[in-house]
């Protein structure tokens, strides 16, 4: 509402398009199983199935029952099974099981497996070891892209994230390359591309060479511009507390597929699962506001209403029937949307103040400027010791060592010794995660670094490793997250007053505290056309920049809009708050922003993911 | 905007539905396409033999060494090709990605051309481009295409990874040596192609001793990180921990045997279980916390053995009071202190499930035992007890209560148990900043302290403001009422 939208802003390319292609693909797999088969869904693919299709195209395509994906012995009486899954070995295993016991039952069905987006060949090597390689068959469903809204697309692969990062296992490279591929097929040909982060150099790759083995036409492009961004490349940003509308709603009740269920707190009857996207007029007005506007523009919104309402008064009967045909609707419409955001901000507000938000803010705000750490330190240290919130704890002691370039040596022991004893000695699993991801370190004296230099140097040829050296011994010296916030500007100076209703940057989405560095980074780039005179800060961020034009023939001339669309590829997910900066920066320059993402993510779902399974949080 | 149809059609044409058609139609094309790339990194090699140092650097990985291979399996009769029709309008990049990547899995390729293994020296690309050992054999494998394409098995390994990432038929079983079996993961490794390169590790584990295979993976990270986490998931814990073991990770060793207790319930086994694990060889520091926690559980199993009995048999009144939520079993150790300032509170030091005990044992500090303490204490409503509290820190004779930690803190413990408003009172006085103090005085509604500040700052504005906020005809209101009509006060607003 604040900001002015430039006027001649791009129109977006047309994503439904990609639901019925999904949807299409997937009819034409269930024909290839004639006649009548019970279906099992797995949990995580329910929602993205709901988006494109719903249980009558499956019964018209003689879908007889439908069941979840439990792990447990099943109870089907159909003589044909087909799987909607995953490429998961523990799902593969499960279904042999099944298929095993069946066996032995001297049942005899038929199985069919329908991996999405793609199958692993080591899915189907438990097929070949359990014995049922044949009397299992598969096939793939390349459900590659959901778009959740006119400018967010999820592939909905949180895996992504531990798998890429954490195990260091490039089984969505392809995936991710497919991905923009489809995009590029459809809505290109694009015209420049640029990225940074290791993985994302591999899916450009990936995708080039699928280019490469097909014919491309020339057409008119809808898509000019791609930045590919890994998330290791910045994680400061999805740490940070959520402050504006649709990123709080995501931190509190945990958005889904696009989708919430505001608990029973949040409205007065009981649990509402409501859409959220531009469709709600409502949300849509307020998602990329600064929570302390919200408030205020719902109660304006709530008097407007009222207003509204109150023109029946002193109505004849033709005028109110005019107004119950024409505006009653809407209005009505508009009620109900008014009170299910007021009471989710009421919700909002109960839980915030119960959790010392303003303090933890403030905490939050500290480290990223590095200001009063000690301060910050014992804020943590008793926030552990009331066992407040084991992610919370989690989240902060991350931010610390990656504003802070590690913790120090005595503050890492004690801290640890401390979360321990508050939340299970078992969480030594998690700090050897967190450790090998570089999100949660012990400071390197002097010594250790050359010993860091010589791993590197192991690994790279000569030239390499006298680049990666110099990076290191840089580094060593002053935190990069620090020289990285000071280069770009990233922290606004405190002293001067920040106005959230009308915000001059992106600083906004936290109440103008911090810039996120992964939008930063994309605005320099997509000003300056490419890296040239950021060396410093690539330098600081490890490299793996790249920055390519194709020479494609795609038809730029007269009256396109492509040039001006740029779609984002968040490798390892991307934040509701960064979408929101996105749009802020949009408007600005006159982009349009198409978000695409392995997973929408946040500080929770980011952290619990490097938990191991045993520790995750079951409700999630 | 719709798409026409031709768009449809181009997107299942791309699409890897294909694939599962097992059509092959697009060989040739595709075939053709091989060469090409083949040809794209001959021009390199080619320049490179020629002369200068800067080509040299210029042929950075990028499937370079790849080529290398390529180059003496593709005939290069169609070296003009490609600039004359390029697919690809997109550039490779330069990739140092693949630079790092290939340093630890590539360079034995150039060592095995010279038959030797390279150990943990590695050796530059560039000079196994310049050693004339490369030449030497690398002719060898020159053959004709028409010579072996006839069969469908006689892809070369950089072909078979090509067409397993295209997901089409492929056999491994005819690359037998372990020059090819080798070649094979390298080339997979260098399409970045995860999926492929598990599955070729899946067929190395199965055709290669675990000693050679584990030798092979040391000098090759990515594939190691793909077995390491295909093993993980297929949960070949056996194998896993042999492959930590020759690589030397104590730490990640040590840590997978630990992990392993979470898959034991019984809570006796488990104990015995973590006996076991302080003898692993962790860090001293990690030691600590593991022999901390076999000695946690250890005590739990103890304690639930009593408690169990004692709540089931009714005799002890707390147990009745406030009954048990579940068996203290597996509870870290702040919340076990926590359920012993509940259960225990006043046992003696010796006894094994008082508070005091743990606090000895696991060496808690103050802070931690005076907040656990503290919200036990004020759950029960045992208010001597939480007096004690702040009274034991006073030994010097005042009167003034002091805590190891800021007064708003206790005072959001005490809310949190539900401790009531005159208690919260007291403590909100305590709040040494103002401001901090005023706000918490709101919050929990401590009337005479907010009452109190504002006309301590003699600001009728905010005293009036405040009658709004309390309940109309309460004490509160009235004491506001009796100041506002006191003449004494000489008001600044």
């Amino acid at each position: 509402m604040a900001h002015s939208a430039r006027r001649d802003s791009p129109k977006l390319p047309d994503f439904s398009l990609l639901k019925r292609l999904a949807k299409d693909q997937l009819v034409y797999l269930l024909e290839q199983l004639p006649g009548k088969k019970d279906l099992f869904i797995e949990a995580d693919l329910m929602s993205p199935l709901d988006r494109i299709a719903n249980v009558s195209t499956l019964k018209q395509h003689e879908v007889d029952k439908l069941y979840k994906v439990e792990y447990k012995p099943i109870v089907s009486t159909s003589d044909q099974l087909c799987f909607l899954i995953r490429p998961r070995i523990k799902t593969v295993k499960w279904i042999c099981d099944v298929a095993n016991a069946d066996k032995a039952a001297g049942r005899f069905r038929r199985y069919k497996i329908i991996f999405t987006p793609q199958k692993f060949y080591a899915c189907e090597s438990v097929l070949e070891e359990q014995g049922l390689f044949g009397d299992v068959t598969t096939d793939e469903w390349s459900f590659y892209l959901l778009p959740l809204d006119d400018d967010i697309i999820s592939m909905e692969l949180p895996e992504f994230f531990r798998d890429n990062f954490l195990a260091g296992d490039q089984r969505w490279v392809r995936t991710a390359g497919s991905t923009l591929h489809l995009l590029h097929s459809i809505y290109g040909p694009f015209s420049k591309i640029y990225g940074i982060g290791r993985c994302s150099k591999m899916v450009y790759e990936s995708w080039r060479e699928q280019v490469e083995e097909e014919e491309t036409k020339a057409r008119q492009a809808e898509i000019g511009n791609v930045f590919l961004i890994d998330r290791d490349v910045d994680f400061v940003t999805p740490l940070c507390s959520q402050v504006v509308y649709e990123g709080l709603v995501d931190d509190i009740f945990k958005i889904k597929c696009g989708c919430v269920g505001f608990g029973t707190d949040a409205t007065s009857d009981k649990n509402v699962k409501v859409m959220l996207n531009s469709q709600d007029k409502v949300f849509n007005e307020i998602r990329n506001e600064h929570f302390s506007n919200v408030f205020g523009f719902l109660s304006q919104k709530a008097r407007n209403l009222q207003t509204a309402y109150d023109k029946r008064r002193g109505m004849d009967i033709k005028q109110m029937k005019t107004f119950v045909s024409e505006e009653l609707k809407g209005l009505k419409q508009e009620h109900r949307l008014l009170s299910l955001h007021i009471s989710a901000s009421e919700t909002i507000m109960k839980k915030k103040t119960k959790q010392d938000f303003q303090e933890m803010l403030k905490t939050e705000h500290s480290l990223l400027e590095g200001f009063e750490i000690r301060e910050c330190i014992s804020f943590i240290e008793e926030h552990i010791i009331r066992l407040v919130s084991m992610i919370e704890s989690l989240r902060l002691l991350c931010l610390l060592s990656i504003t802070e370039n590690g913790l120090l040596p005595k503050d890492y022991r004690s801290l640890k010794a401390l979360f321990l004893q508050s939340y299970g000695v078992e969480h030594l699993l998690t700090f050897a995660n967190l450790k090998q991801l570089g999100l949660l370190v012990e400071q390197q004296p002097g010594e250790t670094l050359t010993a860091m230099e010589s791993k590197v140097g192991k690994l790279v040829n000569d030239k390499t490793a006298g680049k990666l050296t110099d990076a290191f011994s840089s580094l060593a010296k002053k935190s990069n997250f620090r020289a990285l916030s000071r280069k770009l500007n990233l922290v606004p100076k405190s002293d001067e007053e920040y106005n959230l209703r009308v915000p001059r940057d992106m600083a906004y989405i936290f109440s103008g505290a911090y810039i996120p560095l992964s939008c930063k980074l994309i605005e320099q780039v997509l000003e300056r056309g490419g890296w040239t005179g950021l060396e410093e800060v690539t330098r600081l961020l490890n490299g793996h920049e790249f920055s390519v034009t194709g020479n494609n023939g795609a038809d730029l001339r007269a009256n396109n809009d492509a040039p001006r669309i740029v779609v984002v590829m968040f490798l390892g997910g991307c934040t509701f708050s960064e979408i929101s900066a996105l749009r802020f920066l949009g408007k600005e320059k006159g982009y349009k922003f198409i978000v695409v993402t392995t997973a929408i993510t946040n500080s929770s779902r980011l952290l619990e993911a490097l938990l191991e399974n045993h520790m995750r949080p079951v409700n999630t | 905007m719709m798409k026409t149809r031709t768009d449809e059609e181009d997107y299942w044409n791309s699409s890897k539905y294909k694939a599962f058609t097992f059509d092959d139609e697009d060989d040739e094309l595709s075939r053709l396409q091989e060469s090409k790339r083949a040809v794209n990194s001959i021009r390199g090699l080619v320049d490179d033999e020629d002369n200068d140092e800067d080509d040299m650097e210029r042929v950075s990985w990028s499937g370079e060494p790849v080529g290398s291979i390529s180059w003496s399996v593709k005939e290069t009769a169609a070296s003009n090709q490609r600039t004359d029709r390029d697919p690809t309008p997109f550039p490779r990049i330069s990739t140092d990605v693949a630079n790092v990547s290939r340093g630890h899995s590539g360079y034995s390729l150039s060592s095995l051309f010279k038959g030797k293994m390279k150990g943990g020296n590695f050796q530059s690309f560039t000079d196994s481009l310049t050693d004339s050992s490369v030449r030497l054999y690398a002719p060898e494998l020159r053959k004709p295409k028409s010579e072996y394409k006839d069969l469908v098995s006689d892809w070369s390994p950089e072909e078979t990874v090509h067409r397993m990432q295209q997901g089409k038929v492929v056999s491994l079983e005819k690359f037998r040596s372990l020059h090819d079996k080798l070649l094979l993961l390298d080339f997979s490794v260098s399409a970045h192609d995860g999926n492929v390169i598990t599955a070729i590790l899946i067929y190395l584990k199965r055709t290669l001793s675990k000693e050679v295979l584990f030798r092979e993976l040391e000098s090759r990270q990515t594939a190691l990180r793909h077995f390491i986490h295909y093993l993980t998931e297929t949960r070949d814990q056996k194998l896993l921990l042999d492959l930590l073991r020759s690589l030397g990770r104590t730490e990640d060793t040590v840590l997978l045997q630990y992990k392993e207790h979470l898959n034991i319930s019984d809570a006796n086994k488990r104990r015995d279980f973590l006996k076991s694990c302080v003898s692993l060889p962790f860090s001293a520091d990690d030691l600590a916390h593991v022999q901390d926690h076999f000695t946690l559980l250890d005590r739990q199993i103890i304690m639930e053995a009593t408690d169990g009995q004692n709540e089931r048999e009714g005799k002890v009144e707390i147990f009745q009071k406030f009954p048990r939520k579940a068996p203290i079993h597996n509870m870290p150790l702040i919340p076990t202190l926590h359920y012993s300032c509940l259960y225990h509170y006043s046992e003696a030091q010796e006894t094994f499930s008082s508070p005091l005990s743990l606090r000895h044992t696991f060496k808690i500090s103050e802070k931690q035992f005076f907040v656990t303490a503290l919200a036990a204490r004020v759950k029960l409503k045992a208010w001597s007890d939480v007096d004690a509290l702040f009274r034991s820190r006073n030994w010097l004779g005042f009167t003034r209560k002091k805590a190891p930690l800021g007064f708003h803190r206790v005072v959001d413990v005490l809310h949190k148990n539900a401790a009531p408003t005159q208690v919260l009172q007291e403590y909100v006085a305590l709040v040494d900043d103002a401001d901090l103090r005023i706000s918490l005085a709101h919050k929990h509604k401590c009337h005479d302290i907010v009452i109190n500040t504002y006309r301590d700052l003699k600001d009728r504005q905010l005293l009036l403001g405040y009658r709004e906020k309390v309940e109309s005809g309460s004490a509160a209101q009235k004491k506001i009422d009796e100041l506002l009509e006191n003449p004494q006060i000489r008001w600044k607003n």
